[in-house]
């Protein structure tokens, strides 16, 4: 899966003199106001962060209110998902004319009936609605499914992605990543065969 | 491409009976037409906005026709752009709901979930249009007592809560982008009608629906604020003003069982005397009996303690530190009398540790700190003072909560009242030479709340050697130089001196008599402005519904039998009962019904100026009958 990245930043957090008693949850507490939300600076929505105090001293602001700012050394895992890359998901609603997939748990994905490509047919099965690939009968969408797709488009505001399932390795995680397993037993198979002879 | 697919071979997109082929065949319209649009020739798409408008009386065919074309377009959200088709958009979301046949309803709400779900960009317009049908037009509330407008009202909300429920779950992140809209489209106070209850029903359902998982914090805030609104906007001293016959212990409003035709006089009397307010009255009145019975229909699903935190949290922003509100803060009473072993037990504890807590400013002299740290010193000393008065208030609420729980074993209230000995020892042996009331504001707090409670409660505590005994440090604070029985409110000072003398607890000199005096200048000094030496926060809840739903929870005056109170059986008189060695069977004997019917009380008027008003004290007004059962504790 793509989009995700580990960085570590150096931050300054300023703290309301009240919470002086317990500068770590303060600062989890200003951090955590920012978690899975778009960031610039960041370049990312924050999805989790792990802090270490740095600095022994804190400057005071001046001021009406003497907040003061703590240096803090962070680690922040970060998703930012870019055209042309993949991510993937589980279907939890299929129409004729959509996939709707949910990200890590909180980002909305959705392929529309123009980019799923033609190798994939609606059809109505056991009541369940799915999709399935017309040349390998055993390549089923349905809910439930984890879903590898690639992203069109990222809506920083609303974490909505618009996806894509044309290129080819895009599907059923399972199935696909069973197809690249038979591929390379298939390669080695070959390689042995050409050793032989 | 699948849409390639579609234009020329309509047949191979479904895999369905011949049933849906016009469907197709409208979907194949419908996104011609809006894809007309880029190309310049606007004619379809026009006429795909005039077949969506809504005409007064129109026939069948024509809702019929409405259908298949929500339909369409909830497959060809894709096509739709915000900026060419805006016309149709702002179409669809000046729709409403309560316009339409169910048929039509469920199109457009497919419609809405479908906008929703699959584009970021119509998100918000679409919960917000859905909030906007938590309040119905208006010619719905005025038909609102026809069973088919209710009908039509039941369907409509069950729509739009499915509809956000199911925008969640395709949109994880919907329910925080929708709480902030829930508090932005929050009905103001009206004083023509109620909307704000319609509005709060619908806040409550969302409570309870997966979405309050994440939300409920945030709802019951809103709520909460509403409710301390409208309390504040009545003026109960107004109201007070007419029963000019107010004192502590003195007369006490009472839902009685045998409800005359007085009690119903002093409602209407009440409801009445407010200048406009009836409305008013009446909102808070529904919206506090809609909260009882949301609280019970958690407790019933067995989420009550869940919940409670986050009341509590509601209320400790909203309630703990508005001292004129005169019912919101019962709904932390009954969500108590639900479940006492639960949130009965947390909230005196919450309330306890706010008064305990160790950031507790302890007495200072005011020193003058140089011009450079003023401005540092001046927000400090405010913070001061409002900490202060924050324990004050919670130490306020502790008490009145422990007096009037009828919920609360005796011997729970025995525990707090340890800790509130102890605490208040511990002060004594640490205070300064400061005699200033003002000075020692948390301390008279803590007197006061230990001399009210007793006041209830004194003689089921002194029966039990063990209550008893814990009390033992108390005579030492009370004699403390800080001299709290001559600062404390001399009324509850009274009582409870007579009590304690009647039921031997100690013995006390007679300096401390007060002549029926209500307030002194010295409970004024450490009341401080917001005359927090007057506030019982849990005194009879005016409000006639909601009082119904407290009063079988709640410890009138006249229920309790004060231990001065002489028994038929008991041969002796009260004066000779210095050493306190009761009868443990003595609860089960019949007091003395006259005479604890002339003691009842409720929290004294803020000014209490005329002699004559005092006077009048003793002699019982007409319009209230007092209960007739009285019960010992």
């Amino acid at each position: 899966m793509e989009g995700l990245k580990l960085t570590n930043a150096e931050l300054l957090v300023y703290i309301h003199p009240s919470k002086s008693g317990n500068k770590l949850k303060a600062i989890c507490r200003e951090l955590s106001s920012l978690l899975f939300q778009y960031d610039e600076i960041f370049d990312g929505v924050l999805l989790a962060f792990d802090v270490t105090v740095k600095s022994k001293g804190a400057k005071i602001l001046a001021g009406l209110n003497p907040y003061f700012g703590v240096k803090v050394e962070a680690s922040l895992l970060l998703f930012n998902p870019k055209p042309n890359s993949l991510v993937e998901g589980k279907i939890v609603k299929i129409s004729p004319e959509t996939i709707h997939v949910i990200v890590l748990g909180f980002s909305a994905a959705v392929v529309t009936d123009i980019d799923i490509r033609e190798e994939f047919k609606y059809r109505m099965r056991n009541g369940e609605d799915c999709f399935v690939s017309s040349s390998h009968k055993r390549h089923v969408l349905k809910v439930g499914t984890m879903l590898r797709l690639q992203v069109e488009s990222f809506d920083e505001e609303v974490m909505h992605i618009a996806g894509s399932l044309l290129p080819a390795n895009t599907g059923c995680v399972k199935w696909l990543e069973k197809q690249s397993e038979e591929a390379l037993h298939m390669d080695r198979d070959d390689h042995k065969r050409r050793k032989i002879a | 491409m699948g849409a390639s697919e579609v234009l020329t071979d309509p047949s191979s997109l479904y895999d369905v009976g011949n049933g849906e082929y016009s469907d197709t065949y409208t979907m194949l319209t419908v996104r011609n037409a809006l894809a007309s649009v880029q190309n310049g020739e606007s004619e379809r798409y026009e006429e795909l906005v005039q077949s969506m408008q809504i005409i007064k009386g129109a026939d069948h065919a024509v809702w019929a026709d409405l259908v298949t074309i929500l339909n369409a377009l909830s497959g060809s959200v894709a096509c739709i752009d915000i900026i060419h088709h805006r016309k149709l958009l702002s179409s669809v979301f000046g729709m409403s709901l309560w316009d339409l046949k169910p048929h039509v309803m469920e199109a457009l709400v497919g419609l809405l979930i479908s906008l929703a779900a699959t584009s970021g960009k119509y998100l918000d317009s679409c919960l917000n249009m859905l909030i906007g049908h938590f309040v119905p037009p208006r010619w719905v509330i005025d038909r609102l007592s026809q069973r088919r407008v209710i009908d039509q009202k039941t369907d409509v909300l069950s729509q739009v809560h499915g509809a956000i429920l199911k925008i969640s779950l395709l949109v994880p992140l919907a329910p925080s982008r929708l709480l902030p809209m829930l508090a932005q489209q929050m009905p103001k106070i009206n004083k023509k009608d109620n909307v704000v209850v319609m509005y709060v029903e619908n806040l409550f359902k969302l409570e309870s629906s997966p979405i309050g998982q994440v939300g409920s914090s945030m709802l019951f805030m809103m709520v909460m604020e509403r409710l301390r609104d409208l309390d504040l906007e009545i003026d109960w001293d107004d109201i007070l003003q007419d029963d000019s016959s107010r004192g502590m212990f003195d007369m006490e409003l009472e839902d009685t069982m045998n409800e005359g035709e007085e009690v119903g006089l002093f409602w209407n009397l009440m409801y009445q005397n407010t200048s406009g307010g009836n409305v008013v009255f009446e909102s808070l009145d529904k919206l506090m009996v809609i909260s009882f019975d949301h609280l019970e229909s958690c407790n019933l699903d067995g989420r009550l303690d869940q919940v409670f935190e986050k009341l509590f949290g509601a209320f400790e922003n909203f309630i703990l530190n508005t001292y004129k509100s005169k019912v919101s803060q019962f709904l932390m009473f009954y969500a108590c009398s639900l479940d006492p072993e639960n949130c009965g037990v947390k909230f005196a504890s919450k309330l306890m540790d706010i008064f305990l807590s160790s950031n507790k400013p302890r007495p200072t002299r005011q020193v003058s700190l140089s011009p450079l740290c003023s401005n540092v010193s001046y927000s400090l000393h405010n913070t001061l003072v409002l900490m202060t008065t924050w324990l004050m208030s919670a130490i306020a609420y502790l008490a009145s909560y422990l007096a009037r729980g009828k919920f609360l074993p005796i011997t729970y209230v025995a525990t707090m009242l340890k800790r509130l000995v102890d605490e208040c020892a511990d002060y004594c042996g640490a205070c300064n030479d400061d005699i200033r009331p003002e000075a020692h504001q948390i301390f008279y707090s803590g007197c006061q709340a230990i001399m009210y409670v007793l006041c209830f409660r004194m003689r089921s505590i002194l029966n039990v050697p063990l209550f008893r005994s814990q009390l033992i440090p108390l005579e030492s604070i009370l004699m403390h130089r800080l001299n709290p029985l001559m600062v404390c409110l001399p009324s509850v000072v009274a009582e409870f001196l007579k009590q304690a003398k009647a039921g031997g607890m100690f013995v006390v000199s007679d300096a401390f008599i007060f002549d029926d005096l209500l307030e002194s200048e010295l409970s004024r000094a450490f009341g401080g402005p917001e005359r927090l030496d007057t506030f019982f926060p849990f005194d009879s809840c005016l409000l006639k519904s909601s009082n119904s739903y407290i009063s079988p929870n709640f410890i009138y005056w006249s229920m309790v039998r004060p231990t001065y109170e002489e028994d038929d059986d008991d041969e002796e008189d009260a004066e000779i009962i210095v050493n306190g060695d009761e009868e443990s069977d003595e609860e089960e004997e019949e007091g003395d019904l006259d005479y604890s019917m002339n003691k009842m009380s409720i929290t004294p008027k803020h000014s209490f100026k005329n002699k004559m008003e005092r006077d009048g004290l003793l002699k019982m007004p007409s319009m209230i009958r007092p209960s007739i059962s009285p019960q010992s504790f």
